[in-house]
């Protein structure tokens, strides 16, 4: 029993494993991923602009789940705003508000959400209508007689709000992610486990083709994959695939080669096939799980967590792929994302290049 | 000209000292033996030479080629075996040998007359995988992967650890032609009976060099009267032996004990004579001539 206790103990990797995990999960699942949504963005078109669309306007803001991005008039404006991906729900009142419901007792109030995110747009909406409520409560009292404020919610892009839309491009962030980094990392650390690495060493072969040529066979294995999980998903679970196809291969070429540079990087700074997937594992599939948005909404993280969320590479491309499937932007949506995912894809191919080691360490 | 220089190269891992100011040469179309025991520094040489590791003192030479500068020279011209099976055990031994051609921008053809010898005994196994070859077959198929580019100079890292004693002949046989093709050949061993089949040796101990020459040299260097020793009770020969001021050293070989005896003047007879009042049971003893074992055993306990 001496001897189990001693292979724990001389086991760092195993030893961080034990005692970290349990600490990373009640910190992360404690603090930072809950489903409750706060200070989510919104924009309000107020045609109406009188006292009734101004106090609901006011409660909105004064709430902790909103954020009053801007208050503009436009239909036009407002797709914009949600095909960038900046808001998440958009309020509309009517021209003649205050006017309705003095005659006809009775209003409507346009609620729309970004059901890209089904979860998220379904709690926000409802945040939305009791906020409705409450106010129609307040004025039954104080005008004497009963009225209707109708929140009218619209599920923009999805409207049966179904969770493939949510789900899918995660499961293909994840994919990408688990076949690029996992199996680029551990074919090279194999080879030096084996001792072939250090023949290929000895040919006069240049460092960057025994690179390339370990990545080429699964960025195309990759795309294979990418493929079957778009047909699957798209005929079999009627997800939307309204933007350009050449866009989504071209968006998720960048994160392949992305994964792939990240495996290349794991596996120069590991020496066992063992160590390079437990990295592999934990360093980027929980960061793809917890801080892509695809299971917990990233708005209501503490911020540095956010930040961090930041250059985790499959939230960005979580963000391009809802995009381009989904509301069908082009390249002008995406193109912040884009430029992001390529200089990430930059710097970690310049890193794993110059980490690549001539010699034996 | 020399192929291989080596001077007052170290190499350290962290406090552990594994190459500690060795220095020798290799002329060109020499075989030449580092010979000494598992962890005396001898993989680490390797290494260095063949541009895996990179020195913390002194300096090396292949082919004139510095090892640090030019690494990308030595790549060219040398061949590199290590001293565990390190092909692609999923490929078969075709598959190795064709995949090691190509990463030498050659092909099997160009230098086949080179490694036909050697390949005709793998040829009825050339579609099985490498991993289900014998360990003499699988030195044999590194070797050919090793020589494919026609290499100048050829390091070969205890090529024979592991093998069957057929096969470690038949191997050596090989290294003999391929010396006639003027390939320099550095070999490493742990096998002293080895040695005498290179033409000259480096004895190797915790990484120092403790003598370099022909093997013959070496042997005739030998600077004692060696003897071979034998009873019924060799354990308690062996302390027996110990305890008697005539003699220098005792060593268990097999199943003789080798002695040296500190007085050079007296004779077989003398030293017969001796050990019967000394030693109450029957034994035997012979003059012999010392092995490159002997020698080595020698010199390290000086």
């Amino acid at each position: 029993m001496r001897k189990e206790f001693y292979h724990v103990f001389r086991d760092n990797k195993t030893l961080l494993l034990l005692f970290g995990l349990p600490v990373a999960q009640i910190v992360l699942f404690g603090f930072a991923l809950t489903n409750e949504i706060k200070n989510s963005k919104i924009v309000v078109a107020d045609h109406a602009r009188d006292e009734v669309s101004f106090q609901i306007i006011e409660k909105l803001s004064a709430s902790r789940y909103f954020e009053i991005e801007s208050t503009l008039l436009n239909n036009a404006e407002i797709e914009e705003y949600f095909k960038r991906g900046d808001i998440k729900l958009a309020v509309v009142f009517p021209n003649k508000l205050q006017q309705e419901l003095s005659s006809d007792h009775v209003s409507q109030i346009q609620v729309i959400a970004d059901a890209t995110d089904p979860n998220t747009a379904s709690t926000l909406t409802s945040y939305v209508s009791s906020i409705i409520n409450d106010y129609q409560q307040d004025l039954n009292i104080s005008l004497g007689f009963p009225v209707q404020i109708v929140p009218e919610v619209r599920m923009l892009y999805n409207p049966n709000l179904k969770g493939t839309t949510n789900f899918v491009p995660g499961v293909m962030a994840l994919v990408l992610l688990l076949v690029c980094v996992l199996m680029t990392s551990v074919s090279i650390v194999k080879e030096k486990e084996k001792g072939t690495m250090e023949l290929l060493l000895v040919s006069p072969m240049q460092p960057f083709v025994i690179i390339i040529s370990k990545a080429i066979p699964y960025f195309f294995l990759s795309l294979i994959n990418l493929t079957v999980i778009v047909i699957m998903s798209v005929f079999l679970l009627g997800m939307p695939l309204k933007g350009s196809v050449v866009l989504l291969y071209t968006m998720s070429s960048i994160f392949i080669l992305c994964a792939l540079s990240l495996g290349l990087l794991i596996s120069n700074s590991t020496n066992s096939q063992q160590a390079a997937m437990l990295i592999s594992l934990m360093g980027m599939m929980l960061p793809t799980v917890l801080f892509s948005g695809f299971m917990f909404p990233l708005e209501n993280m503490p911020l540095p967590l956010q930040w961090f969320a930041n250059i985790v590479p499959s939230k960005w491309y979580y963000n391009m792929v809802k995009a381009i499937m989904i509301k069908g932007v082009g390249i002008t949506a995406i193109w912040k994302e884009a430029t992001i995912l390529m200089g990430m894809t930059i710097v970690l191919l310049i890193i794993s290049f110059k980490k690549f080691k001539i010699r034996m360490s | 000209m020399h192929s291989v220089v080596v001077e007052n190269l170290r190499k350290q891992y962290k406090e552990n000292v594994a190459v500690d100011d060795a220095s020798f040469k290799v002329n060109e179309g020499e075989t030449f033996g580092l010979i000494g025991p598992d962890g005396s520094g001898k993989t680490s040489i390797f290494r260095m030479l063949a541009t895996l590791l990179v020195p913390d003192g002194g300096e090396a030479h292949v082919c004139g080629w510095d090892v640090v500068k030019n690494y990308k020279e030595i790549r060219k011209s040398v061949g590199y075996m290590p001293g565990t099976f390190s092909l692609y055990q999923d490929l078969t031994v075709e598959e190795n040998l064709h995949f090691f051609a190509t990463i030498f921008n050659t092909t099997i053809t160009e230098n086949y007359s080179l490694i036909k010898d050697i390949y005709v005994q793998l040829e009825p196994f050339k579609n099985r995988r490498s991993g289900n070859l014998s360990g003499g077959m699988k030195q044999k198929l590194a070797l050919c992967c090793a020589l494919i580019h026609r290499p100048e100079v050829l390091f070969l890292d205890e090529p024979t650890t592991g093998v069957d004693t057929v096969s470690r002949k038949e191997f050596w046989e090989m290294l003999k032609k391929l010396k006639k093709e003027g390939i320099t050949i550095l070999v490493s061993t742990p096998y002293m009976d080895e040695a005498t089949l290179c033409e000259r040796i480096g004895l190797i101990q915790k990484g120092r060099l403790l003598s370099i020459d022909p093997p013959q040299v070496i042997i005739e260097k030998y600077p004692k009267a060696l003897y071979a020793i034998k009873s019924h009770n060799m354990i308690e020969l062996l302390s027996a032996l110990r305890e008697l001021p005539l003699i220098g050293s005792v060593h268990s070989f097999g199943e003789h004990h080798h002695i040296t005896i500190v007085d050079r003047t007296l004779t077989l007879l003398d030293i017969r004579a001796t050990l019967e009042k000394e030693l109450p049971y029957p034994f035997q003893i012979d003059k012999i001539e010392p092995s490159v074992e002997d020698c080595f055993i020698q010199l390290m306990e000086k």
